[in-house]
């Protein structure tokens, strides 16, 4: 992986006082999140918990309270930010026509797809998948992908506009062993090497203990947070994963 | 090429000309995002507007046909977002429901026979101010095409991702829904009721089984459309068969021609 520019550890971006509620329903409230570039912060809890709607009221795709602050501490101000998103799975059939250049350049370009293939545009994807030596897939049918290739290709659709957040809804289910691994290895790189802060939703809590710098358990709000042998050991934690979750 | 020399043959291959590459282009999209039951529920929809517009006592059927469409496509989008039953059963039960009021208010008294030519549709009745709406509305929809397919593609691949670009969604998927339900009524009366969906769906999933990305799609989706249209109309001069299902039957043949050559070759 190409360094593009090493994180410089001072934008941070806070989640304030977040609450998404269906109906009379809460589903959580006072959420509040404090992320920093060059971070990984992974989200933990049982099904249910919030965790991908959290993430999806982050990006304004429900109905929530609070709103995200996005300081760069150089200069202090109050900066818009981009946030990059890899989705759990496609909404794709088996026989689809639409390729990894349709899929990539069909979220960053006004140039209709279905006429031209503008080679500005592939030259940026190129550049894209590159980082994660996927610049083969270009010209393959998404719905032909393994769950590893096509991994790598949304999260290079997720960094092609340089994000300041980047935001992973459980990305590892219905991969294997081994891509489990690659993948939290390219995390690793993608935060060494990015100037942007990484959430990630998971189950994998092996994984998380070698890789996250902050933990968040959730539980309908957020019942622990800090680093990853505070939330492990903390009394919430024993309660939702029982013993077993610690010890792996 | 003699069968071109009546006039309302003419008139017949120039619509063949505007509304098959019309199917084509929207075909693709409504097969991808999985909507073929949407656009069949549209088609009998319009039974239920000309019912209305005959209550209402409206002059011109086709307008309250057209409205009524537009309303049902953008309340059935509303209702599908809102009730957490699977869509296909929230559009069968309101297309089913839509139908059967229409059925009811038109066969009252022994009347239907007046609207049945609606089922099959005639195409070699228009008129030449009729082939210029259609044109309108070709122009109309090749420049949402140019403008729109990149996010509706977007959001057919995953909601969040294209909120996460800043998409409309609720908006984009209202103006496509409102562009088929547009199109869809505006040929009706050519294409007939019964086999309108069929215009829509079979050149688009025909191309989708030889294509692999979206330029091959759309071109081979408007081909397949184009010939179909072109081919049908001939043979049924010469057979004296309803153009509508000759049109359908050579698109199906092209179908299944092409799910063979995929299984075979690719």
């Amino acid at each position: 992986m190409k360094l593009i520019k090493a994180p410089c550890g001072l934008h941070c971006i806070k989640i304030v006082d977040f609450g998404v509620r269906f109906g009379e329903e809460v589903l959580f409230e006072n959420v509040n999140l404090h992320v920093h570039c060059g971070t990984l912060t992974v989200l933990i809890g049982p099904n249910g918990a919030g965790k991908s709607t959290l993430v999806r009221a982050i990006l304004d795709d429900v109905t929530h309270s609070g709103h995200v602050e996005f300081k760069d501490r150089e200069n202090g101000h109050l900066q818009k930010i981009r946030i990059g998103y890899v989705p759990q799975k496609l909404n794709i059939e088996k026989n689809t026509p639409v390729s990894v250049f349709d899929m990539m350049a069909c979220y960053h370009s006004k140039v209709p797809v279905f006429i031209y293939k503008s080679p500005r545009m592939k030259k940026r994807i190129l550049e894209a998948l590159s980082l994660f030596e996927a610049e083969d897939l270009i010209d393959q049918q998404v719905c032909n992908l393994s769950g590893g290739q096509l991994q790598r290709v949304l999260l290079a659709m997720a960094v092609m506009d340089k994000p300041n957040l980047l935001l992973l809804d459980e990305p590892i289910s219905g991969i294997d062993a081994n891509g489990s691994l690659l993948f939290y290895k390219t995390i690793d790189e993608l935060k060494r090497k990015f100037d942007m802060a990484i959430v990630l939703i998971s189950h994998d809590l092996p994984y998380v203990a070698k890789y996250a710098d902050q933990v968040v358990l959730m539980d309908h709000g957020v019942v622990a947070s800090g680093k990853v042998g505070q939330v492990f050991h903390s009394p919430e934690f024993q309660r939702i994963f029982g013993r077993g979750g610690s010890e792996e | 090429m003699s069968f071109l020399s009546y006039d309302f043959m003419k008139n017949a291959l120039v619509a063949v000309l505007i509304i098959a590459p019309l199917f084509g282009l929207l075909g693709t999209m409504v097969v991808s995002k999985k909507m073929a039951f949407f656009s069949d529920a549209l088609g009998h929809s319009a039974l239920t507007g000309i019912a209305i517009g005959v209550i209402c006592g409206v002059k011109n059927t086709n307008l309250s046909m057209i409205v009524f469409a537009i309303v049902f496509a953008l309340a059935l989008n509303e209702i599908s977002r809102k009730v957490v039953v699977s869509k296909d059963t929230i559009i069968s039960v309101f297309s089913s429901a839509s139908l059967a009021l229409g059925l009811a208010i038109l066969s009252k008294g022994g009347t239907f026979s007046k609207y049945s030519a609606l089922l099959v549709g005639d195409i070699l009745s228009i008129t030449k101010g009729e082939l210029l709406l259609l044109g309108g509305i070709f122009l109309v929809t090749l420049l949402c095409w140019l403008g729109l397919s990149n996010q509706l593609l977007a959001i057919s691949l995953n909601t969040t991702l294209a909120r996460s670009r800043n998409m409309k969604i609720h908006l984009l998927e209202d103006a496509f829904a409102v562009l088929v339900a547009l199109v869809v009524m505006v040929s009706i009366k050519w294409v007939g009721i019964l086999i309108i969906n069929a215009m829509l769906i079979l050149p688009a999933a025909a191309a989708a089984n030889i294509s692999s990305n979206l330029r091959e799609y759309h071109f081979f989706s408007i081909i397949y459309a184009l010939f179909a249209g072109l081919l049908g109309l001939w043979s049924s001069y010469y057979t004296n068969v309803a153009t509508g299902p000759m049109i359908v039957l050579v698109a199906a043949a092209i179908y299944f021609g092409t799910y063979f050559y995929a299984k075979r070759f690719q």
